[in-house]
């Protein structure tokens, strides 16, 4: 095993466990600031109920997204250092300034929303949530600059004196191609996914509501009522995350689709490998959703195609011609030279994992596709202000695999886009082989990799038992908070929120 | 340039600015987390301890994570070889931070003793760690460390071990101690205030005799005038803060610690000027603020952005301190939280 097969592997798990926890601060943000103006617009306790609850939860993610992101900040110079040397210039940055812009405003109004319950006027409590928001996507158009730099660089110019990418035009990066349709894309995955998160709880919440099976027998008038009240509850959180999930899934879609044609232009290799389509379509490439074969797809014993799919999804035109791998793979030698990392990725030169990219770019879609379905079926048991009823049983478990199936489609995204540009880690420029630290050992590199994921592997679980936790305990009864703007507020009552 | 300063000086100088808000403000936090089995007596000590800086901990650590990515933009070189060599105590330190940020954030949401228990030990660790690595890592950074033609560290986790370098770490964590002591006397009332005062004037005397030894050590082997007016005037603020601990005033007394630690590190980091960090291989495969940095044009972007963001960000972080000024007792913390629905 050398380093880069471990540094790879670290890279993977980490940045993917990262991005676990991300999509869900992107969306929840507005979906809470949104919770919050509608309590002080319209005074109605179910959306501080409903505040207060998604808050809880937020936090316990918001604090894993936190903490994972450290480690990224540092370890493309720990284990990519040859990387950070050649791209420094322009890859830094933006990350640097993703730090200045974003992480101080997320961590800063964070911790006042946090503690600002008794200590702010209410309007700006909410107006911190709002502010989070903002950071937060501030932060998401950094680092999606910095990534999408990577998928396709721009603004530079190589300096053969020091072996150097060096920035020559900052705009240039800043408005990318690849950025402008990635941007709106992974946002909008997150309000889908958050979306998905917000529907899927309500349900399950509605189904075993608050105070359990005793309940749905009990014809005490004070039990009954707060049943009705809750589920009434349950169904504005439902409505409001399928707002989410039906807006977010439109743009993730033509987004989606855009960037299908930009990719085929700049990266026509990844195209051809997420089809695994070896030979050059002059027009009308299908499309298979799925296919039964040899791993690398060479050779297949059934598919379930769409025929003329691929060009369409490529070029935007059904009898577009898609390029193949075995001519792609001239068409890099050529241009490339012949073997940027043979002995890395023999016999496949510049060809990345078939299988990989094949089926993430399927899984992909097809989750997000199955949570989009899963979330309009909740919305549709619910469509009536029936708050007397109960939904079926199965729409429990359902309301759980939601968020996961939204959550795994994000990570599928990732492993495809960054897989299928292997052996590439700045496209045309590095390959991944020559980007790692040449100064540290196996030995090193083996115990950060393993130090690391079992730590990841243990905060999981904490993490998990967690969210079940509070999330079965539902979210609190109303209680009018505090309000430092009146003239009878107590300034010196117990905190109304204390780690 | 910049009022007559080359950019890569001006970038060098913003980078010390970075770590300066950091040492200077993380630093309390580590050191509320450190003495939290030493100040507290019980379960609502405990909460008031780590609430003096709930509300700001995570702002505080945002400055390590801009200087990091400052010196990977403006000095790409110095952040590859910085992080690729102290490999295995950079490590260290982010699994520290990991579990001491969650301990803030899950700490009070199990209702068992052992699940706090659990995660108390984490934030004393977790401050611990990181107390002391930074400034073993800065002594190694000042001294220099063994680098060789291609600008890779050819040493290992021995190598940083040196009595010089384990000096450096005592120093920041018992300087961080007692800048934690002196916030803690700050920002509670009650007994547990007097306990901190008390133990703010003694851990300052310990900080003090160690920094005197550390900072006359460094002005010897790399020191300039600079350096050397910096750490005399640290050291002035030193004994003027515990000096006005002893007195009760807490305000000139954390200002003391704060203004210590800031002169401290603006002085190792003229020290180092103008090489980023040296080579003790030879002295030609030193990286300097020259030949580390990136072009004039990214440090150009790069400053259009401090200047405007940077007042924007000190604006907001003090008014946020502003906000939660007031002092924290026992009878400040909530008692009727329902079990589980924190
Ligand atoms: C599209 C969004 C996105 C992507 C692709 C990434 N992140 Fe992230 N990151 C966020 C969106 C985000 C966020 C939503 O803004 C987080 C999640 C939790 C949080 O605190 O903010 C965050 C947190 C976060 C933090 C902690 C910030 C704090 O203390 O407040 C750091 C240092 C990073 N990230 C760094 C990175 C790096 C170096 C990445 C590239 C490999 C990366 N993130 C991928
Ligand atoms: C914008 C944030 C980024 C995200 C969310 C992201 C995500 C991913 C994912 C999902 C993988 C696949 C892991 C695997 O299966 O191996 C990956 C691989 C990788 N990425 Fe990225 N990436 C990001 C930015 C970067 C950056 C900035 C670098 C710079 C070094 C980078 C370099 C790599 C490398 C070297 C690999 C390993 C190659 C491989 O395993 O195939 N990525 N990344
Ligand atoms: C109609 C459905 C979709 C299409 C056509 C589509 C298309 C694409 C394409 C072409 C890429 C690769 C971009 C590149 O490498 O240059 C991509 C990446 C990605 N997708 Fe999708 N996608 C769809 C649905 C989804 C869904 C439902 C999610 C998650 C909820 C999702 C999340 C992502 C993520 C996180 C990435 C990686 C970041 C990026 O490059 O944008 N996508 N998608």
């Amino acid at each position: 095993m050398e380093v880069v097969d471990i540094a790879r592997w670290q890279f993977g798990i980490i940045t993917v466990y990262h991005f676990l926890f991300v999509p869900l601060t992107i969306g929840l943000t507005l979906i809470i600031a949104i919770f919050e103006t509608a309590w002080l617009r319209t005074g109605r306790p179910e959306y501080l109920r409903l505040t207060k609850f998604f808050g809880k939860l937020f936090l316990i993610n918001f604090a894993l997204g936190l903490v994972t992101g450290i480690v990224q900040e540092f370890q493309f110079g720990m284990n990519w250092s040859d990387y950070s040397r050649f791209v420094g210039d322009v890859f830094g940055a933006p990350l640097a300034i993703e730090g200045l812009l974003a992480f101080f405003l997320e961590s800063t109004f964070l911790g006042l929303w946090i503690f600002g319950w008794d200590k702010l006027p209410r309007a700006l409590h909410a107006a911190c949530m709002w502010i989070v928001h903002v950071g937060v996507l501030f932060s998401s158009w950094f680092i999606l600059a910095a990534n999408s730099w990577m998928q396709h660089p721009v603004g530079y110019t190589y300096n053969a004196e020091n072996g150097r990418a060096e920035l020559v035009d900052f705009w240039a990066v800043m408005v990318n191609k690849v950025q402008l349709v990635t941007f709106p894309h992974v946002v909008l995955a997150a309000y889908m996914t958050a979306g998905a998160f917000v529907i899927g709880i309500s349900a399950w919440l509605y189904v075993h509501h608050r105070h359990g099976a005793a309940d749905r027998t009990s014809t005490d008038p004070g039990v009954v009522e707060t049943a009705r009240t809750d589920r009434a509850m349950y169904r504005t959180a439902i409505r409001l995350g399928a707002v989410f999930m039906v807006v977010g899934g439109i743009g993730v879609a033509v987004s989606g689709d855009i960037q299908g044609k930009i990719m085929t232009e700049v990266q026509p290799m990844k195209m051809a490998a997420a089809e695994g389509l070896y030979e050059t379509h002059e027009s009308c490439a299908p499309f298979s959703i799925l296919t039964v074969g040899t791993p690398d797809g060479r050779e297949e014993k059934f598919a379930l195609t769409v025929p003329c799919l691929l060009s369409y999804l490529g070029t935007g035109s059904f009898d577009g011609e898609v390029q193949g791998i075995d001519e792609l793979r001239e068409t890099y030698r050529e241009e490339y030279g012949q073997d940027p990392g043979a002995a890395y990725y023999t016999p496949g030169e510049y060809v990345p994992n078939i299988p990989v990219t094949y089926w993430s770019f399927r899984f992909m879609m097809g989750l997000g596709a199955a949570g989009a379905v899963g979330g309009l079926v909740v919305l549709w048991l619910t469509r009536r202000r029936n708050d007397g009823a109960t939904l079926p049983h199965w729409v429990g478990p359902v309301g759980i695999a939601l968020p996961l199936a939204l959550v795994a489609a994000n990570s599928f995204g990732w492993i495809f886009t960054e897989m299928g540009r292997q052996p590439w880690v700045v496209f045309g420029l590095m390959t991944t082989e020559r980007g790692v630290s040449p100064g540290v050992s196996v030995t090193e590199a083996l115990i950060s990799v393993i130090v690391l994921t079992v730590l990841y592997a243990v905060l999981a679980v904490v993490e998990v038992g967690l969210l079940a936790k509070f999330v079965k305990a539902g979210p609190e009864p109303f209680t009018e908070p505090p309000d430092p703007g009146s003239p009878d507020h107590d300034r010196d009552a117990p905190l109304t929120f204390a780690y | 340039m910049i009022l007559g300063l080359e950019l890569t000086t001006v970038w060098f100088i913003l980078i010390a600015v970075l770590w300066i808000g950091y040492f200077t403000l993380e630093g309390f936090d580590f050191g509320v987390g450190m003495l939290l089995p030493v100040l507290a007596r019980d379960e609502t000590e405990r909460r008031v301890l780590i609430n003096t800086v709930g509300p700001v901990w995570d702002g505080n650590e945002v400055w390590v994570l801009v200087a990091g990515g400052a010196t990977f933009a403006a000095f790409p070189e110095w952040y590859a070889t910085l992080f690729s060599g102290f490999y295995l105590p950079l490590l260290l330190i982010l699994v520290a931070l990991i579990v001491r940020n969650l301990a803030f954030e899950y700490r009070h949401k199990g209702d068992t003793a052992q699940w706090r228990a659990r995660w108390d030990a984490a934030l004393i660790l977790g401050s611990f760690v990181p107390a002391l690595l930074w400034g073993v890592a800065f002594a190694n950074i000042v001294r220099g460390v063994p680098i060789d033609a291609d600008k890779e560290f050819t040493g290992t986790l021995f190598t940083l071990l040196n009595p010089f370098g384990l000096l450096g770490g005592v120093v920041t964590l018992l300087l961080f101690l007692t800048h934690g002591a002196m916030f803690v006397a700050l920002k509670t009332d009650g007994e547990i205030r007097h306990r901190a005062r008390a133990l703010a004037v003694r851990l300052g005397i310990a900080a003090a005799a160690a920094a005197v030894v550390f900072l006359t050590w460094t002005q010897v082997i790399t020191g300039s005038a600079g350096s050397s007016i910096a750490f005399m005037l640290a050291a002035a603020a030193l004994v003027a803060g515990i000096g006005a601990a002893a007195r009760g005033r807490e305000g000139w007394a954390f200002l003391g610690t704060f203004v210590t630690i800031a002169l401290a590190v603006a002085g190792l980091f003229l020290a180092l000027f103008p090489d980023v960090m040296p080579s003790t291989t030879d002295p030609a495969f030193s990286l300097t603020t020259t030949n580390a940095a990136a072009t004039d044009y990214t440090l150009t972007v790069m400053t259009w952005v401090a200047v405007a963001f940077t007042p924007i960000v000190l604006g907001y972080q003090t008014w946020t301190y502003w906000i939660f000024r007031k002092r924290i007792s026992t009878r400040h913390i909530p008692t009727d939280e329902l079990a589980g629905a924190r």
